[in-house]
C-alpha cells in the first residue's frame, strides 16, 4: 500500500534594514520592522491563512485518513506572535484535529549545522523545547535548514535522539534508487531518511499555475493516477515544500486549495493513503543506507550549498559570522542571542548569489548581490564589536569558557555557601534561643527552690 | 560591403571617447572580411593606423581647382594619403568655392579639435564632404556624433545612399538639460534624415526616442565595447602601497560627471576609515570648485588632484588603484569603467550610466546617492572577498565585451536598412 507523506514549512526571515556602515558603533537595531510587518502579513494573509484552514477543513472531513506534517522556524514563529496571531490560533486548531505532526529545525534556519556543532545543536534544542510548550508534541523528526544534510549532519542529529530527518531526493546522490523508500544514514542507522519528490513536489509548488507547462492545467485524479502509476514496492511518496508555494507562489486564482483539496479523495479511490514522518520511520524497514558525503540541499538545480556559499563573497561573511559564534554561545547577553539567530537566517546569505538560478529573487531592499553583501557586513561589524567587547579578545575561547565554567561554579559555591550560612544562622539563633530558655528556665528553677525553701 | 565614415577624431591624437569608440568599432568591423571602410576626419596626422581601413583627411581635399603638379602634393599630403586621391577629388569639384578661405592645394584648414568657430568648421566639414561623396564609391554613409550629421546629410543627399548616424552622446547628457538650441537643431535634422540611428545605450535610444521625437523603430541600440590592452599596458607594474588603498575618479571634471558626488562620499568615508586616499584625476570648468570643496570638508590631505592624463599615464593611475568610481549624473555609455575592469581594478558606476546596463559585475548606485557611494567604496576597501570577487569577476565579465560582436551586430543593421532603402 502506497501512503503520502505530506509536509510543508513556515519560515519567513526577520528583514534586515539599510545599515551604512557609517552606523557602525553608534546603531545597534539591525532590522526593518515596517518590511516585516508588511511581509508577514502579507504572507499570511495571502497564503498561511487559507493554506491552514483549508488543511484543517481536510482534516476534520477525512476523519484521521488526511494527515499532514508542519515544521516552523524560531524566526518565523517569532513575528507570528507578534504580527499575526491569527495563524497561529489556526496551527493550534489543526493540531487538535490530531492529524497533524510538527518537526523540528533550526530555531534560526541558519547555517549553523555546517559550521558549529554546539551552536547548532542548542538551537535545534531550543527549537524542540518551544514546539513542545506550544502544541505539547514532542518532536521525533527532524528537518534542517533548506533540507541541507550530510553524513556528519546525519549523525549530529542522530545523537540528538531524533528518528528520522527529511533530506532532498537529489539525483546526484540516490543514481539509480528511488526516492519511494526509507533509507538510513550511513553513520547511524537509527536515524531513518525521509528523501523529497522534487518531480512531484515541485509540479505542485513550482508548476502549478504555469500555463506554459506541459501538463497545465493539472487536476487531483491526474495527479494521483501518477503516483498510482509508481511500481508497487515503492511506497513512500513524500512531497515536501514551504507552506506559501499555496496561495503565494502559485495563486489562489489558479485555485490550488480546490487541488490540494480532492488529494484525500482521489488517493481514497485509488488506495492510497496519507501518514506523518514519524508512522513511517515507525512502521517501514529502511531498505539502505545513504551515503551523503558533500552537503546537499533542496534549492536550485545543483542541489547543493551554492546559493549560500557559492562565491567568495558569501564564504567570508559565513565565516566572519560562526567566527564569534563560540562567545556567542558562551555569551549570557539577551540582546546578542536574539541578534544572532537573526543574522543567521540563510535567506541573508542568499540575497549574496551571484550565479544564475534561472529563477528570479526577491531581493528586498537590496540592488544586487553586492548591495545585500555589503548591508550585511556592515552589520555583521557592528555585532562582531559588541561580542568582542563583551569579553577580551585575546582570551582564548577555551580559556574563556573554563572562567566562565569556574566563575559559574564559584556562583554557584557562593549560593551554595550562604544557603549553609543562613541554615547554621538559623541554626545557632534556635541554639542559642534554646540555651537562654535554659538559663531562665534554671533560673526560675533557682527560684523555685529558693521560694520552696522559704516556704 | 563599402561604408563611408564620417568621424571627428580618430587615435591616437584625440580628446575625448569618441575617438576610442570609433577606432574599436572599425576595428571590429574590419574583421569581416568583405568590409571596406573609408573613415574621413578633419585633420589626419600620419601617424594613424591605416592597417584596417582607409583614411580621407577632409584637409586635403579639394574645393577648389589648382593646377600643382604631382611632387608638390606628394609632398604635402603623401605621408597619410596616395596623391592619385587628391587628382581624382579634385574631378568632382561642384561649385565655385573661391570665395572661401582656402589653401595653395584648394583646401581648407580644419584644426581636427573642438575650437570656438567649431560651427563653421562643421559646416565647412560639410562642403568637403559634398566632394568625397561624389568621388567615392559606396553603399552606406556612417556619421559618429553631432558634429558630422550634416556631412552625412549632404554625402546622402549628392549619392542618393542610406544614411547611419550614431548617437554616442546627445546634447541633453552634455548641458544637464540645458540643450544649446543650435546643437539640438543640428542633432535632430541629422536624426530626422537618418534611415537608421545607432544609439550606444538604451539610456541614449530612449532620449532620442523621446527628446528628438524619433520613431523608435529606426532607432536600435548598439553598445560600446573595448579593445583589448596592448603588451605595453599589461606590463605596467601597478605601484601599490601594502597599507593604503586607493580610490580613483578618472575624467573631466565637468557638471556631466558628477565630481562633487565623489567629494561628498570621500568625506564620509574618511570619518570613518583613516587608510583610504582618493584621486581625482583629469581636469575641467569644476576643478577649482571642487579643491575649494574638498578643503572644506577637510579631507584635503587624503584627496589628491593630480590633473589630466594621457596615453599610458591613465594606466599607470588606474592599476594603482583600489577602486575604480564614475558617478556620472548622465552618460550615454562611459568607455572608463570597462578599461579600469580591464586593469582588474573593482569598479563603481551611477545607474545612470549607459554602461550600466551591460555590466553586472560592478556596484551600481544612483549618482545622487552619496550614502550607498560612500558605503560601497567602504565595502570594497575593508572586506577582502569583495574586492577579490570584483576584480577578477569583473575582468572576466569585460574581456566578453568585444568590438568583433559589436562589428557583427552593425553589419546586421547595415544590411536591413539597405533591404528596406531599395524596396
Amino acid at each position: 500500500m502506497k501512503t503520502i507523506c505530506l509536509y510543508f514549512e513556515i519560515h519567513q526571515i526577520i528583514h534586515l534594514k539599510r545599515y551604512r556602515f557609517f552606523e557602525i558603533g553608534s546603531d545597534h537595531y539591525y532590522y526593518d520592522d515596517f518590511a516585516n510587518e508588511q511581509g508577514i502579513n502579507e504572507i499570511a494573509e495571502r497564503s498561511y491563512i487559507p493554506a491552514l484552514t483549508t488543511l484543517i477543513e481536510m482534516a476534520k472531513a477525512n476523519e484521521g485518513a488526511f494527515k499532514v506534517a508542519l515544521s516552523i522556524s524560531g524566526v518565523a514563529l517569532e513575528q507570528l506572535e507578534i504580527y499575526a496571531p491569527v495563524v497561529i490560533e489556526l496551527l493550534h486548531e489543526l493540531n487538535r484535529t490530531g492529524c497533524c505532526e510538527f518537526l523540528c529545525e533550526p530555531y534560526s534556519h541558519g547555517l549553523s549545522s555546517l559550521a558549529n556543532e554546539d551552536c547548532f545543536k542548542e538551537e535545534v534544542e531550543r527549537m524542540r523545547v518551544k514546539i513542545k510548550d506550544y502544541f505539547g508534541q514532542e518532536p521525533k523528526v527532524f528537518r534542517n535548514s533548506s533540507l541541507i544534510y550530510d553524513n556528519e549532519i546525519g549523525s549530529v542529529v542522530a545523537g540528538m535522539g531524533f528518528k528520522g530527518m527529511l533530506i532532498e531526493g537529489a539525483k546526484h546522490v540516490l543514481g539509480w534508487k528511488s526516492p519511494h523508500c526509507l533509507y538510513h544514514c550511513v553513520d547511524n542507522p537509527d536515524l531513518k531518511l525521509l528523501m523529497r519528490d522534487y518531480k512531484l513536489s515541485d509540479d505542485i509548488s513550482l508548476r502549478f499555475s504555469n500555463s506554459e507547462w506541459c501538463e497545465y492545467p493539472l487536476f487531483a485524479d491526474k495527479y494521483m493516477g501518477w503516483i498510482d502509476s509508481i511500481p508497487e514496492n515503492e511506497q513512500v511518496i513524500n512531497l515536501f515544500m514551504e507552506l506559501s508555494a499555496i496561495g503565494y507562489y502559485q495563486p489562489l486564482s489558479s485555485n490550488i486549495l480546490d487541488f490540494i483539496k480532492a488529494l484525500p479523495e482521489c488517493a481514497k479511490q485509488k488506495g492510497i493513503v496519507f501518514s506523518t514522518p514519524s508512522e513511517i520511520v515507525g512502521k517501514l524497514k529502511s531498505v539502505d543506507c545513504m551515503d551523503v558525503p558533500y552537503p546537499m540541499s533542496w534549492t536550485d538545480e545543483e542541489r547543493d550549498i551554492s546559493p549560500w556559499l557559492g562565491n567568495v563573497m558569501q564564504r567570508e561573511a559565513f565565516n566572519k559570522l560562526y567566527s564569534v559564534a563560540e562567545r556567542v554561545y558562551l555569551c549570557q547577553d539577551k540582546r546578542i542571542k536574539q541578534d544572532w539567530d537573526y543574522l543567521q537566517a540563510s535567506n541573508n546569505f542568499r540575497f549574496m548569489a551571484t550565479k544564475d538560478s534561472g529563477i528570479s529573487l526577491d531581493l528586498g531592499i537590496y540592488d544586487s548581490p553586492f548591495d545585500a553583501f555589503t548591508n550585511y557586513m556592515n552589520i555583521l561589524g557592528d555585532f562582531i564589536n559588541r561580542v568582542n567587547s563583551l569579553y577580551p579578545v585575546d582570551m582564548d575561547n577555551e580559556e574563556l569558557s573554563s572562567l566562565l565554567t569556574t566563575i559559574k561554579n564559584q556562583g554557584e559555591e557562593l549560593v551554595q555557601l550562604s544557603v549553609e550560612v543562613e541554615t547554621l544562622q538559623k541554626k545557632l539563633a534556635a541554639a542559642e534561643k534554646k540555651c537562654r530558655t535554659a538559663k531562665s528556665d534554671k533560673k526560675e528553677a533557682k527560684a523555685k527552690t529558693k521560694s520552696n525553701k522559704v516556704k | 560591403m563599402k561604408v563611408l565614415m564620417f568621424g571627428w577624431e580618430f587615435p591616437p591624437h584625440i580628446l575625448g571617447g569618441l575617438g576610442t569608440a570609433s577606432y574599436g568599432l572599425t576595428k571590429g568591423m574590419s574583421a569581416q572580411e568583405d568590409m571596406d571602410i573609408t573613415f574621413c576626419i578633419p585633420k589626419p596626422w600620419g601617424d594613424e593606423d591605416q592597417s584596417f581601413l582607409k583614411i580621407i583627411g577632409m584637409n586635403s581635399v579639394p574645393i577648389v581647382w589648382r593646377d600643382v603638379n604631382w611632387d608638390y602634393v606628394n609632398s604635402r599630403v603623401g605621408n597619410y594619403m596616395n596623391p592619385q586621391l587628391y587628382y581624382d577629388m579634385r574631378e568632382h569639384i561642384y561649385a565655385d568655392f573661391n570665395y572661401m578661405h582656402t589653401n595653395d592645394l584648394g583646401c581648407m584648414e580644419f584644426s581636427g579639435r573642438y575650437p570656438d568657430n567649431l560651427h563653421e568648421e562643421i559646416n565647412n566639414y560639410s562642403i568637403v564632404a559634398g566632394v568625397v561623396a561624389r568621388q567615392q564609391e559606396f553603399d552606406i554613409i556612417h556619421s559618429h556624433d553631432w558634429l558630422t550629421y550634416p556631412a552625412g546629410i549632404h554625402a546622402k543627399q549628392v549619392s542618393g545612399k542610406p544614411l547611419v548616424i550614431h548617437v554616442h552622446a546627445t546634447d541633453f547628457d552634455r548641458s544637464r538639460g540645458n540643450v544649446n538650441p543650435t546643437v539640438y537643431a543640428i542633432e535632430k535634422n541629422g536624426m530626422d534624415h537618418a534611415d537608421c540611428i545607432m544609439c550606444v545605450s538604451e539610456l541614449t535610444r530612449q532620449t532620442v526616442i523621446s527628446k528628438y521625437y524619433q520613431d523608435p523603430k529606426k532607432c536600435f541600440t548598439v553598445h560600446n565595447a573595448v579593445s583589448p590592452l596592448s603588451k605595453e599596458i599589461q606590463e605596467i607594474v601597478p605601484k601599490k602601497l601594502p597599507k593604503e588603498k586607493v580610490v580613483t575618479f578618472l575624467g573631466r571634471l565637468t557638471m556631466q560627471k558628477g565630481p562633487e558626488y565623489f567629494v561628498e562620499a570621500a568625506a564620509m568615508v574618511l570619518k570613518k576609515a583613516s587608510n583610504i586616499r582618493f584621486v581625482m584625476a583629469g581636469s575641467g570648468d569644476m576643478m577649482e570648485a571642487m579643491i575649494r570643496l574638498a578643503a572644506e570638508r577637510g579631507i584635503a590631505d587624503r584627496f589628491h588632484f593630480p590633473g589630466f592624463m594621457k596615453g599610458k599615464q591613465v594606466y599607470e593611475v588606474l592599476k594603482a588603484s583600489d577602486v575604480y568610481i564614475m558617478p556620472s549624473v548622465s552618460e550615454p555609455f562611459g568607455i572608463s569603467p570597462l578599461e579600469a575592469m580591464q586593469c582588474s581594478v573593482p569598479t563603481i558606476i551611477s545607474k545612470q550610466s549607459g554602461c550600466a546596463e551591460i555590466l553586472s559585475k560592478c556596484i551600481k548606485t544612483d549618482y545622487w546617492d552619496i550614502h550607498a557611494m560612500a558605503d560601497a567604496i567602504y565595502s570594497i576597501c575593508t572586506n577582502n572577498s569583495l574586492y577579490d570577487y570584483l576584480r577578477d569577476e569583473g575582468k572576466r565579465e569585460v574581456d566578453g565585451i568585444v568590438w568583433e560582436k559589436v562589428g557583427l551586430r552593425v553589419r546586421s543593421l547595415y544590411e536591413e536598412v539597405l533591404k528596406n532603402y531599395y524596396k
